[in-house]
């Protein structure tokens, strides 16, 4: 079974691209059962938006 | 030709402010230097970054507001750069710092067996929308940021902030897949505790 270390090691992939379905299954047995890694989920989306706020509003680039 | 003088950001008082926008000016070039890795297309940058907010002559009503808008004009110049310069960043990094960090602290949030540590165990962020507004919180943020190995924090910037996609990270890094997502790993990983540690359990 997957421990929390390799859960947290796909979730911060996930941001990147998209999961194999057999990766995503084991995660979501794992995080089912496993409040904080259901917590850094969430966290890793906050922290992109976060991210994306940090260097808004994305004018145009002024050529 | 528009020049950096803060007066034409018309009717604020705090645009007189020559401390914040020296400091503004310290850290895009910070920023700017870390992705680029070259202090003349830094400095580039940044001035490009400054004249075209100003040339915009948007009202900015607080600090922070400028600041994202500057910030933004400056990401656009990196990815520019970036874009237009094969392998810019590899060029000057020596190569060591590009190979896969070795472990160390970000490890000891997990037990032997890969389980989070009690203490080290994520709690839920309370995060509002008002957030997007509290200087106080990006000064933490911008901290946390900061406190991140170069080579973990380059890498992140130019996926969360510039939003390059892991291929031309990698390409422009140097280095492979497996390696990359290490890097960000690591990154997010001790980004997180930092802000859990020093903001969400706070109860700010």
């Amino acid at each position: 079974m997957m421990n929390c270390k390799q859960a947290t090691q796909l979730l911060s992939q996930a941001q990147d691209r998209k999961l194999k379905l057999a990766e995503n299954v084991s995660l979501k047995v794992h995080t089912s059962m496993c409040k904080g890694c259901r917590n850094f989920g969430t966290q890793m989306q906050q922290l992109s938006r976060l991210s994306n706020q940090f260097v808004k509003p994305n004018p145009k680039p002024d050529t | 030709m528009t020049t950096l003088n803060t007066n034409t950001l018309s009717g604020l008082d705090w645009n007189q402010d020559e401390a914040f926008m020296g400091e503004l000016r310290q850290q895009m070039l910070k920023f700017a230097q870390l992705q680029l890795q070259d202090s003349y297309l830094a400095e580039d940058a940044v001035q490009e970054a400054f004249i075209g907010a100003l040339k915009n002559q948007q009202s900015f009503a607080r600090k922070a507001a400028f600041k994202t808008w500057v910030f933004g004009i400056l990401k656009h110049k990196i990815v520019d750069i970036i874009r237009s310069s094969q392998r810019l960043v590899s060029n000057g990094a020596s190569h060591s710092d590009n190979d896969e960090p070795p472990p160390e602290a970000w490890d000891q949030q997990f037990d032997d067996r890969g389980y989070w540590h009690l203490s080290e165990r994520p709690t839920a962020w309370k995060l509002p929308e008002e957030i997007a507004a509290n200087d106080q919180f990006w000064l933490v943020f911008e901290t946390c940021l900061g406190a991140l190995p170069a080579n973990y924090s380059r890498a992140y910037m130019m996926r969360e902030f510039i939003g390059l996609s892991t291929t031309e990270i990698c390409q422009q890094l140097d280095t492979n897949e497996n390696s990359l997502n290490v890097l960000l790993y690591r990154a997010r990983l001790k980004l997180r505790n930092c802000l859990q540690n020093n903001w969400f359990d706070q109860g700010a």
